[in-house]
């Protein structure tokens, strides 16, 4: 049987799954977190504590800033130490509380996912009388964002405009960047309360058909999931051919509906309403047991890495103890990338507090951290092969360099959605995704 | 961790492949061509090309030295590739001093002038081989009949070699100006012969299928794609054929296949995108078909190709390929305005 | 014989019917132009730089053919000669007019400043800064990537490879505030150039608190307010951890230089006035 793919371009890069098939390992709870205000696309979460007051476990701490916002809440208790500034990763300087655990003797638990040990906050039969409207509520509630990496909040996402339906729901399991396994790690374990947690998503959104897209490369998980939706007809998995950039919204949609969306519209434009499955498993915990988001698993991997794996962080933790877990960041680290290394950022303070999206680090020994040299253009048009968004990626980076902003808007520079299969691509090792996003800074700067 | 964090904008991650080992591939590809052309013309072939190969690295790392004051470029390779395939673009008993001035020409002024690797507009080793042409037309145009050994060889083994020298004495014409002075009637070609490289002509215009498993390498290798090739030989068989003419005569007797497949698919001078590389073959072909057909030069390819190399950038502004979703865009906001239309006519 | 004169005469005839149609073309499409628009213009720079506050050259000449006073008129670009002469063209009296000169308020040069991670992209200050928080540990200071440099009309900024890090020929420099638009940390600052008074301003831009600012840099402002409390003329604000001089209310008496704990008040000599 021929997999479904995407149908512009794409890479094929080295798959790197290190950890794939390493268990979910619970990572110890942290005496102190640093959350910030903005850990999501959209206005800021405004702080609702003050300095001094006593926090208890997944207390919220700060409510949504508007209506494409989330709280945040605290995943340990303790006392509001301070709310100031902090360098995020990238080392700009952020707005986020500092809360503290009163000291105690006890020592430090290993974090679980909470409901292995709670009892259900609502019953089954409660979960089927609750109406969508009452979901969605429930999840804005929670703090559920995107946790694919965009970070985007879900409550948005399933409020539908007026006027748009949607009749599909998909779910995002492609994982296509190299490294990261988180993904994969929650399908193998979890499957049935991730389809659960995509019940609770069909429901919040109206939509009477759900289709979950793996790469062909996790037969595992495709396998887990095919088990628990053998007897439901609306839940689809569909097994995708491994290629890069599988995952992205708009190629997923593709891929699995064979619809486009239109260029600069939303998912909904073509019908459909895409969630990363981390995040159906994250609206399932919090409708089941009123969890909020406030832990992950994420992947900490790279070839030098002494203890590779996919581990359950709470948010707001120091990197730099994650990366512990691990076996700590290996001597000849040259960069530490947060995300996967297509489209993650490089971190430039590794002591910097975890955010929601951080779904995996991956640490790249220096050899491999330099660019190659640049050479000059040949135009050899592998990057307009490779681009799944049909763009000329070589245009887009003269016309970047020479400032020439409208020319690169008219080119459809807007659409470009900075995946990396250009420059990954690129024999001459031109920095062409680098000067997309100047491109995208002029035409910001021009207004 | 003892030094700095390098930081640095996604994507983390390359594949690998750099141009100069796209360049080093493409010569590779160029060898068994090259061994076919010793076979045929004997070592007088190896002595042109080397002769090309060493005038254009020497004028390129002058120029890169002198007048540019650049960082010396002769190692990426594509300096070697334009003198092989202007090599084989030459008759192999041509002057040495002529191929020396060809080179100059197709790296001075068909490249650096421009800027260097990735600026010209033209292809140089062709630039170079048209100034040869219309600066000295005999010397271009006259073919040595089967000196090599495997001319000899067939002519032992008793098959018909060089069936054109009975024609025009040992100097033979090649068979396209044959065709072009006779007229069909008079050519009784060798189809066999022809395809293995026993003919008349330049270096590279007698190994076509050598020609054709190096562009298999590269197709394997994902160096080129098969449209422009394939646009370019299969227009050239259909023009020929609605022309009147014969189309595997056309294909093999001349230098279409080297054109095709080395020449036209010149990363720096061919459109970007595949509709533009179909349209820019196309056009090849048929411009090759009409010159032999119709001009006063028994081959038209050179010309063919850089007519159209001039016409890229145009291809390339009016070939742009569609945004993914610019469709959906379009349609949806034609869907609005008639409902807005529509809105306004029920008020 | 005959047909080289026929053809001499063809051809003839041709040049003159288009001669014609030219001249008849920029009879009807010409425009009245005040003539002394091109005259002011033949003076100014043409670097279309925008520091008068005008869309470039053409613009300020023409604006100063129709102004009745040429006090706001202003082009940074020319010295007192040149604007005296626009002046008698225009026949107004010569408005008053200050110079202004760019400061880079940073001072990191690489022994100062605290680089703590490695850069490896293209070479520009605004996407560096719009990403992540730049090569040193200071996010306020300079980049060292120079797009003030690029940017500069007047070839007044060049760049020291060594220190990474710009500098402002204050000889060519003319206030006109480029660099400031291309630099994403807003640290080239245009300050008034008076007579007889000394170039004195805090040559640092970090808001952070003092513990702070001054483990990021060796010569940061730490927001002590030393200076503030010592200047007699009150020319001194602090705000938000940073001490601005305002160039108005100083009497370059130099006080402040001398108590700054950290070096990074600067005072220099007014450079000459442009020829």
């Amino acid at each position: 049987m021929k997999l479904k793919r995407f149908k512009n371009g794409g890479v094929h890069p080295d798959p790197m799954k290190l950890t794939a098939g390493k268990p979910i390992v619970g990572a110890p709870c942290p005496r102190k977190v640093t959350l910030f205000l903005s850990q999501h696309i959209g206005a800021p979460a405004k702080c609702i504590v003050k300095v001094g007051e006593k926090v208890e476990e997944g207390q919220m701490v700060a409510e949504a800033g508007g209506f494409v916002s989330a709280p945040v809440h605290t995943p340990i208790a303790g006392v509001v130490k301070k709310i100031d500034l902090v360098r995020d990763s990238q080392g700009l300087w952020k707005e986020a509380i500092l809360i503290e655990e009163e000291p105690s003797e006890e020592p430090k638990k290993s974090q679980t996912l909470g409901f292995d040990q709670k009892n259900p906050l609502r019953s089954d039969d409660q979960i089927e009388k609750l109406s969508g409207k009452e979901i969605v509520d429930i999840i804005a509630e929670a703090g559920i964002v995107g946790l694919g990496g965009a970070a985007f909040p879900t409550r948005v996402k399933l409020t539908l405009p007026p006027g748009k339906k949607a009749d599909v729901f998909l779910i995002n399991g492609a994982e296509c960047e190299p490294y990261l396994t988180c993904d994969d790690a929650l399908m193998r374990a979890y499957p049935g309360e991730i389809v659960r947690g995509i019940r609770y998503l069909m429901k919040a959104s109206g939509t009477s058909k759900a289709m979950i897209g793996i790469e062909a490369n996790k037969p595992e998980a495709i396998e887990a999931l095919e088990m628990v939706t053998m007897s439901s007809p609306d839940i689809e998995v569909v097994p995708l051919r491994t290629a890069y950039p599988q995952g992205g919204e708009k190629q997923l949609i593709q891929a699995l509906t064979g619809r486009a969306v239109p260029a600069g519209g939303l998912p909904i434009d073509a019908g459909v309403i895409v969630d990363n499955v981390a995040t159906a498993f994250a609206v399932y915990r919090a409708v089941k047991f009123g969890e909020p988001l406030v832990k992950r698993v994420a992947t900490v991997t790279g070839v030098d890495v002494k203890d590779a794996g996919n581990f359950i962080v709470a948010v707001g933790t120091d990197m730099n103890s994650v990366l512990e877990l691990a076996g700590g960041i290996p001597e000849e680290t040259g960069k530490i990338i947060s995300g996967g290394p297509m489209m993650g950022r490089a971190v430039s303070q590794p002591d910097a507090p975890l955010m929601k999206a951080n779904g995996g680090f991956v640490l790249m020994p220096k050899t491999d951290t330099a660019r190659g040299e640049v050479a000059p253009c040949v135009r050899c048009c592998k990057c307009v092969d490779a681009c799944p968004m049909n763009l000329q990626p070589y245009l887009l980076q003269i016309l970047a360099e020479y400032e020439l902003p409208d020319d690169a808007k008219e080119n459809g520079v807007l659409n470009c959605m900075e995946c990396g299969c250009c420059s990954f691509i690129c024999p001459s090792n031109r920095p062409i995704v680098d000067f997309i996003k100047l491109s995208k800074l002029q035409l910001r700067k021009k207004g | 961790m003892s030094e700095k964090l390098t930081i640095s904008l996604s994507p983390h991650i390359h594949n690998g492949m750099s141009t100069r080992r796209i360049m080093w591939m493409v010569i590779a590809s160029l060898v068994p061509a090259l061994l076919v052309a010793l076979w045929t013309f004997g070592i007088p072939a190896l002595i042109i090309t080397f002769i090309c190969v060493g005038a254009c690295l020497l004028t390129e790392w002058i120029i890169t030295q002198f007048v540019m004051k650049r960082p010396i470029t002769i190692f990426d390779g594509s300096a070697i590739i334009t003198g092989i395939l202007l090599a084989f673009n030459l008759p192999s008993i041509l002057p040495w001093w002529m191929a020396v001035i060809g080179s100059v020409m197709a790296i001075g002024i068909g490249k650096m002038s421009f800027g260097g690797l990735g600026c010209n507009i033209w292809n140089p080793a062709l630039v170079g081989r048209v100034f040869l042409l219309i600066s000295f037309p005999a010397a271009m145009t006259t073919w040595p009949a089967g000196v090599g050994a495997g001319a000899e060889m067939i002519a032992t083994t008793g098959a018909s070699a060089a069936p054109l020298e009975a024609l025009d004495g040992t100097s033979g014409a090649t068979m396209l100006a044959m065709l072009k002075s006779h007229g069909p009637e008079a050519l009784d070609p060798d189809y066999v012969g022809m395809m293995i490289g026993n003919m008349n002509g330049s270096l590279g215009e007698v190994g076509s299928f050598a020609i054709l498993a190096g562009l298999l390498f590269l197709l394997c290798m994902r160096i080129v794609t098969w449209h422009i090739p394939v646009a370019v030989l299969g227009s050239a068989a259909f023009f020929s054929w609605v022309f009147g003419g014969n189309p595997i005569l056309d294909l093999f007797a001349g230098g279409l296949i080297l054109g095709a497949c080395y020449m036209a698919t010149d990363y720096v001078t061919s459109p970007m995108s595949k509709k533009g590389q179909l349209i820019f073959g196309i056009m090849i072909g048929f411009i090759t078909i009409i010159i032999r057909r119709f001009g006063s030069y028994p081959e038209g390819v050179s010309f063919a190709i850089l007519l159209m190399n001039s016409f890229t950038p145009l291809i390339n502004r009016y070939c742009r390929p569609l945004p993914f979703g610019e469709k959906e865009r379009r349609a949806m906001e034609k869907r609005k305005k008639a409902e807005e239309k529509l809105l306004t006519e029920n008020k | 014989m005959i047909y080289v004169f026929l053809s001499l005469g063809i051809v003839g005839v041709i040049g003159l019917i288009a001669a014609l149609l030219l001249y008849l073309a920029a009879k009807k499409f010409k425009v009245e132009e005040d003539p002394r628009i091109a005259e002011v213009e033949a003076l100014l720079p043409g670097a279309n730089c925008g520091g008068c506050g005008l869309s470039g050259c053409a613009a300020f000449a023409r604006a100063c053919c129709t102004a009745t006073s040429l006090d706001d008129l202003n082009c940074t670009g020319l010295g007192d000669k040149e604007m005296a002469e626009i002046a008698r063209i225009v026949g107004l009296a010569e408005g008053t007019r200050v110079r202004k000169i760019a400061v880079i308020r940073c001072n990191a040069a690489c022994e100062t400043r605290k680089l703590v991670n490695h850069f490896d992209g293209i070479k520009s200050c605004a996407l560096e800064h719009s990403y992540y928080q730049g090569e040193s540990a200071c996010n306020f200071g300079c980049l060292g990537l120079g797009d003030c440099v690029v940017a500069c009309p007047f070839g007044a900024m060049t760049f020291s490879e060594s220190d990474l890090y710009p500098t402002v020929d204050a000889d060519k420099c003319t206030g006109c505030g480029k660099c400031r638009e291309a630099c994403p940390r807003l640290l080239p600052t245009m300050r008034e150039l008076h007579p007889g008074k000394q170039l004195v301003y805090v040559n640092c831009s970090n808001r952070n608190k003092g513990p702070l600012a001054m483990k990021e840099c060796d010569v940061s402002c730490i927001g002590c307010g030393l200076c503030k409390k010592k200047c007699p003329s009150e020319a001194i604000t602090l705000e938000s951890f940073l001490a601005t001089i305002h160039g108005d209310k100083c009497i370059s008496c130099l006080e402040c230089v001398s108590v700054c704990p950290r070096k990074s008040i600067i005072a220099e000599e007014n450079p000459a006035p442009l020829p």
